[in-house]
């Protein structure tokens, strides 16, 4: 089991964080490191391409609302692409939909952060 | 004269695993917890509920533990005809955190997400801690379809 982490920069300001595979306790510290990385390098806005992560538990959704409340600090903002139904009911449950912008695409993502 | 028999198959039983209580043994926890729960007759996504449970009780132990190693944990996972019973034992007597309220998490209070979770896949949840041999969970999904 591993998480496999992309970082790519995009329109504008906008970096685009692609992960592929299972984030749980033991993956979930890479994917923090990454986030942590590009807003200590004072990217604010992120998109975070979760279409190719099978399974997230809450240490997975813990860095993702750590890395929300820090680029909310500075303005920025990120928005999420799933389209799995099993991670968007997830989602759905916590009631994090409310806080996050969840996409269907890429594209939708990125446009909503500005 | 052809004979018709009807292969008939319990899915009764007890699956018993022990692993050390460290981040990188849960996955073999939920898939075997997954795995067990195959063998009844819930969906595809109860399945996924039930190994999200069994992690999230597993990662529970381990944060309990200040989150390096929890010793061993032990999981078993008791199928009946329509329900699914998994026990999680854990050595630590320290304590597991309680729900969070889904209105916490806005605010940015995380850290009691997964109980929170376990409360609202699984159908029973009860945690009991004895000062000398550690904290149980049980936890049970019954089969819908």
């Amino acid at each position: 089991m591993d998480i496999k982490v992309n970082v790519r920069e995009s329109e504008g300001d906008a970096y685009v964080v692609d992960l592929t595979g299972e984030i749980d306790v033991y993956t979930s510290p890479k994917v923090k490191d990454a986030i942590t990385e590009l807003i200590d390098q004072e990217h604010y806005n992120l998109v975070i391409n979760l279409e190719k992560v099978r399974y997230i538990d809450s240490t997975g959704l813990g860095v993702l609302i750590g890395g929300l409340k820090r680029v909310r600090e500075h303005g920025g903002s990120v928005n999420l692409v799933c389209t799995n139904p099993q991670i968007k009911k997830i989602f759905d449950i916590t009631g994090l939909v409310k806080i996050f912008g969840i996409f269907d695409d890429e594209q939708s993502a990125m446009k909503a952060l500005v | 004269m052809t004979a018709t028999r009807t292969l008939q198959v319990s899915s009764h039983g007890t699956v018993e695993l022990k692993i050390p209580g460290r981040a990188e043994w849960v996955a073999v926890a939920r898939l075997a917890g997954a795995a067990v729960a195959s063998r009844l007759r819930f969906s595809v996504d109860e399945i996924e509920d039930i190994k999200l449970a069994i992690a999230e009780a597993c990662t529970n132990s381990i944060q309990a533990a200040g989150g390096v190693d929890a010793g061993t944990i032990e999981i078993v996972c008791d199928a009946g005809d329509d329900e699914l019973r998994v026990t999680v034992r854990d050595s630590s007597t320290g304590p597991h955190l309680e729900s969070a309220e889904p209105g916490g998490l806005v605010e940015g209070r995380t850290e009691a997400l997964g109980v929170f979770l376990i409360r609202a896949l699984m159908d029973t949840v009860d945690y009991t801690t004895d000062p000398r041999r550690g904290t149980e969970l049980v936890m049970t999904k019954r089969v819908t379809s």
